[in-house]
């Protein structure tokens, strides 16, 4: 059934991103079912057939990560996706594809953690995600949205990315993202996967060429510091081209929350009632959580007075912001762990705490 | 090659490049090399080659055949990758009934890390983890895969088979030649287990090492056709 474009039409995050996908030119799909993001599959399930593309339940997050593996060596673009558990499932495979240059996309939909932990909204994937999470000298791009129209327009950028920089991109949203509805407007134009060009490094049949391997093994030293630089230098490129931020009311700002995705949703509100009350309070909100905006954050901390990270989660961003300010201002920290989503109260009482005072 | 003096390797890398020849692959053929012994197997075909991880070969192959159903694929598995990591995925890659073919190398060890258990090792059988044999009440018993997955749908064809002889390796190239006869046809999962030899984790010389695997493995895992999709049986 044609989707309507070019309108605000009401969806579902997870809905949107597989829209997104779509719309990509994505015709590979290999999930497992886990809440809270099977809407996903359910919808790839029903689209992808429409589409003339491939969409397998697989036996296992383990399972359904090596045949994006297979499917992205064989040059198409493909994603899965996942929530927290099932995403730890997926890191041997994610570390594979980083390490064999191959592009694909991973959704989290993230929940709270550790362990089973619960189905609620949480951000406690946060160092998973940026850091790596599997083993190796490697990142995944990492993007946070904070609307469904947000996480369409970054699924959709996701898979350009992963064929700029041979990399997996991951897209991190949460069980509120991911189950809540919104306006969305699509776009009339989208991929043709038919149109792309052929990938020279993909194992698609050495047809007219040298044989292609793909492979993440060298067994050399010096071979494999070769490679790692090399992958290395891209992160440094996309440092350069994909950090992406939002900022709101920072100009004049004596206090930044510094938040993404939900709980930079939840921060605004706190930050529009901090303004009502005369407090110069602002938000920073990075979308690239690797790269991430450090450059940006050490020039916001030279304006401001204090910084104050907000995240749902014992602490995980923070981190990173405390190492982009480097001491440049005080950074303070707020969260809540567990599933539990903070509320704009207890933003603002905490705002109020730090005691930026309005001037006159 | 890469392999030890009297390890079978060689022979059943030759009977794949054969068929691959044979059927005229080597331009559309996509080959999975495992973790383990073969996991340079890469270097030794001309066609495009695909490294997995450990035990995943059958779902990268099926990543690639599901988005490029024209192409060949298979995958080239030892018994741990294939039967002990992996075997989630060699049974549901096998009830699916994957058009892939695997090429099952099973010399009931551990080679390249050191000559340990695998789910192979025949009870009694000495190994680096099971030093006073394998004790079946301690290490448990050994797998037969191809016992195993007769029992699904999927599969098109599965042959058990050796090389230890010229007869059996020409009966192990007919084995690989209807299971490349499978895919090509569409048929489904293929699957054809080789028993090989190890004699530098078995610690003996590459005679003995033949008769060994005659006299103690063929009596555990039996040599024949478990099963022949009708398309492929040969009439009399």
């Amino acid at each position: 059934m044609a989707v309507p474009r070019g309108k605000r039409i009401l969806m579902r995050g997870n809905e949107a991103i597989v829209r997104a996908a779509l719309d990509a030119g994505c015709r590979a799909f290999f999930g497992y079912p886990i809440t809270p993001q099977n809407q996903i599959p359910d919808e790839f399930a029903r689209h992808m057939p429409e589409e003339g593309g491939v969409f397998l339940q697989a036996e296992s997050e383990l399972a359904a990560i090596n045949m994006v593996y297979g499917a992205a060596a064989a040059g198409v673009r493909a994603m899965t996706a996942s929530s927290s558990p099932g995403v730890s499932l997926k890191q041997e495979g994610i570390s594979y594809l980083a390490e064999a240059e191959l592009p694909c996309v991973v959704v989290n939909i993230m929940r709270g953690g550790s362990g089973l932990g619960n189905i609620a909204p949480s951000q406690s994937d946060y160092f998973q995600a940026v850091k790596g999470g599997g083993h190796g000298d490697y990142h995944t791009l990492v993007f946070a949205g904070w609307s469904v129209q947000e996480m369409y327009d970054l699924t959709r950028q996701a898979f350009e990315i992963a064929d700029r920089y041979r990399s997996p991109v991951l897209i991190l949203g949460d069980a509120m993202l991911g189950q809540m509805m919104e306006p969305v407007v699509l776009p009339e134009e989208v991929v043709d996967p038919a149109k792309l060009p052929r990938k020279p490094w993909a194992t698609d049949g050495a047809t007219g060429r040298k044989r292609n391997i793909i492979n993440s093994l060298y067994i050399n030293a010096p071979d494999l510091e070769r490679v790692n630089l090399r992958i290395q230098a891209r992160y440094d490129d996309a440092a350069k081209h994909e950090t992406r931020y939002q900022t709101e009311s920072c100009d004049d700002a004596e206090l930044a929350v510094v938040a993404y995705g939900t709980a930079a949703r939840v921060a605004v509100s706190a930050i529009e009632q901090a303004r009502e009350r005369g407090m110069k309070a602002g938000l920073f909100r990075p979308i690239s959580l690797f790269p991430f905006p450090m450059k940006e954050i050490a020039a916001l901390a030279e304006r401001v007075k204090r910084i104050l990270v907000v995240e749902l989660s014992l602490g995980q961003m923070v981190e990173d912001v405390e190492r982009a300010v480097a001491g440049r201002c005080p950074v303070h920290f707020l969260g809540r762990t567990g599933g539990i989503i903070i509320t704009p109260a207890e933003v603002l009482a905490e705002i109020e705490g730090l005691g930026v005072e309005a001037k006159a | 090659m890469h392999y030890c003096p009297g390890c079978t390797h060689g022979i059943a890398h030759r009977i794949v490049a054969q068929m691959l020849d044979e059927f005229d692959l080597v331009e559309r053929a996509v080959g999975m090399a495992p973790v383990g012994c073969a996991v340079f197997a890469y270097d030794y075909f001309s066609c495009d080659m695909v490294e997995a991880a450990h035990g995943r070969a059958p779902a990268v192959a099926t990543g690639i055949k599901r988005v490029r159903p024209d192409l060949f694929v298979f995958t080239y598995q030892g018994d741990g990758d294939l039967a002990s990591i992996g075997m989630s995925e060699t049974i549901h890659t096998a009830a699916r009934g994957e058009n892939i073919t695997i090429i099952f190398i099973n010399n009931a060890v551990y080679g390249m890390t050191g000559g340990q258990m695998a789910p192979t090792t025949l009870p009694g059988q000495r190994t680096s983890t099971t030093p006073l044999g394998r004790d079946t009440k301690l290490a448990g018993n050994p797998i037969r895969v191809c016992e195993l997955l007769s029992s699904l749908d999927g599969p098109a064809y599965i042959a058990r088979v050796t090389v230890t002889n010229p007869r059996r390796v020409r009966e192990a190239t007919k084995a690989v030649r209807k299971a490349f006869r499978a895919q090509i046809d569409g048929l489904g999962f293929s699957l054809v287990e080789i028993l090989s030899t190890c004699p530098t984790r078995w610690a003996m010389g590459p005679d003995k090492a033949i008769s060994w695997l005659e006299e103690h493995m063929i009596p555990y895992y039996p040599l024949k056709e478990f099963v022949v999709a009708e398309p492929l049986r040969e009439r009399p």
